[in-house]
């Protein structure tokens, strides 16, 4: 039978499948663009505050701090040097940029770091947990979690409750009447990709303290990532946390009855949701 | 005395295709102008080519003096030319009150036009803000995508198409507003089918007709046999 304990084990791994997934959320709502090295960036951020964390000895949640920044404008400059020159209304090119940057990074990455695994060190926090009676919670996922709430708590409220936020929205419905109201779409793009890229550095440092990383990694959290947002309903932030759930729960279930069947069940729930809702959970009304 | 808008020899191209043909225009502080001309006349491309949205491939657009052709459209529109566009293009996943907002989001200073002013000039608006701008009816996302465009503070309005779709009555109601908005310093450019409609607001009238202006004038020195012909380019050889 599915205990009360496997919920909370797979609702607190959705968190992290959420936090891969809100950037390529982000910006897939704003400019349609699937970035396929969205994981591989994830994974460059976990190696940035390993290099920060070696060089100068900073706690990873501190580390995190210098590297999201480093991150944000990297994200400018891919966006407004390579992937605006390939955005339009052909799908294919930025699909094929995004891949080949996928490439780009993973061996890049394998050059700097070898393919020898690594892992941020958080101290005694990775090993403690909360007994709520019930259930016992690691400190790590609940934190994990908890994080992943923030972020698309503090997305959303930067879609509804500012100018950029409208800017955003404004140039997601229609971007050649956004110009006429003054707003220029590359640099929307260009922040919306930077922000992604402060979410994926965010992601990077559960992903690194949680667990190993190496360079090659990062196709797979991709997947997760994807079909989060597919089943939250594309473009919808509260949604992509769902879909994190969906898959954090579906894995966790299925590891619970045969721990061979942890990946594949998400995989297969993704599938089911498909099927019973194409659009997702909680797609956008103008979608 | 320079106009405040002067276009001259504009040429404008989709691909291959030549929608403007060294068209001339000016406009006057205060003033306002109707282009008139049946549907694929090219003046939507007109106004387009204004703002920076269709491509300019000869001739010059001047504001107050200054040398605009080419500039990118948000460029355009800090400048003071700010648009209503056909179909009034309203954001779906905007309210009402956020599609006025994002019309100052280039604003650089103040101006006459502020949200009150413009849930002042149209008090539906006030009452729907918090609808999705969509969810309104024909008439009233006109009047949001009007007040969208004054929240910038235009000194230049160009105005696409206002009646299209929409009942007489609500038509008059919404061209009831020209004298308060040429009041608050704007000049306006109006693209209309309605004929009747352009000559009761303008002070200069101009009908295109396949890319170029075959007919200018004021609207009482144009006869309307005139604008007939030059409207369906009949000729009574």
């Amino acid at each position: 039978m599915i205990g009360i304990d496997t919920l909370a084990q797979g609702l607190l791994l959705g968190g992290l499948y959420a936090l891969f997934a809100a950037g390529l959320s982000l910006v897939f709502g704003i400019m349609r663009l699937v970035n396929l090295a969205h994981g591989d960036l994830i994974i460059l951020g976990a190696y940035l505050i390993l290099t920060i964390t070696t060089a100068t000895g900073l706690h990873p949640f501190l580390a995190v701090f210098l590297a999201a920044p480093v991150m944000f404008g990297f994200g400018w400059l891919l966006q407004t040097h390579l992937l605006n020159r390939v955005l339009g209304p052909d799908i294919l090119p930025p699909l094929l940029v995004t891949f080949g940057l996928s490439v780009v990074i993973q061996n890049a990455l394998l050059e700097g770091y070898t393919a020898d695994s690594q892992k941020l060190s958080a101290g005694p926090i990775e090993a403690q947990a909360m007994d709520l009676g019930v259930v016992t919670l690691g400190v790590m996922p609940v934190l994990t979690f908890l994080s992943a709430v923030a972020v698309i708590f503090l997305l959303n409220q930067l879609f509804y409750r500012t100018a950029l936020g409208r800017a955003f929205r404004a140039t997601s419905d229609d971007a050649v009447t956004a110009q006429l109201m003054g707003i220029r779409p590359e640099r929307v793009f260009a922040m919306a990709t930077g922000i992604a890229l402060v979410v994926a550095t965010i992601a990077a440092l559960y992903l690194g303290t949680r667990s190993n990383f190496d360079p090659s990694i990062g196709p797979a959290r991709l997947l997760y990532a994807f079909e989060a947002v597919i089943i939250g309903g594309l473009g919808s932030l509260w949604g992509t946390l769902a879909g994190g759930v969906v898959i954090g729960m579906a894995q966790a279930v299925g590891a619970s009855i045969n721990p061979e069947w942890q990946i594949l069940s998400g995989h297969i729930a993704f599938v089911v949701v498909l099927l019973l809702r194409p659009r997702g959970l909680f797609p956008r009304a103008n979608d | 005395m320079t106009a405040l808008l002067g276009i001259s020899g504009l040429t404008a191209h989709y691909g291959d295709f030549q929608a403007l043909f060294g068209v001339d225009l000016t406009l006057d502080e205060g003033q306002t102008v109707a282009i008139i001309g049946a549907n694929g006349a090219g003046k939507t491309t007109l106004l387009r080519a204004i703002t920076g949205v269709a491509k300019v491939t000869a001739g010059t657009v001047t504001l107050a003096g200054e040398d605009i052709t080419r500039l990118p459209a948000p460029d355009i529109l800090t400048r003071g030319i700010a648009m209503v566009p056909e179909g009034r293009r309203l954001f779906p996943s905007l309210t009402v009150e956020e599609n006025l907002m994002i019309g100052a989001h280039a604003r650089q200073g103040n101006g006459h036009w502020t949200l009150d002013r413009v849930q002042t000039l149209f008090p539906i608006l006030k009452d729907r803000r918090y609808s999705p701008g969509t969810a309104l009816s024909g008439g009233q996302q006109q009047m949001v995508a009007i007040g969208r465009a004054l929240m910038s503070n235009p000194r230049v309005l160009l105005c696409d198409e206002l009646s299209l779709g929409l009942a007489p009555v609500v038509i008059k109601e919404i061209y009831a507003a020209f004298p308060r908005i040429k009041a608050s310093g704007t000049s306006i450019i109006v693209v209309e089918q309605d004929i009747s409609q352009a000559l009761r607001v303008a002070d200069q009238v101009h009908c295109m007709m396949e890319g170029r202006i075959t007919l200018s004038g004021r609207p009482d020195e144009l006869s309307r046999a005139a604008i007939h012909d030059a409207y369906f380019g009949v000729s009574h050889a």
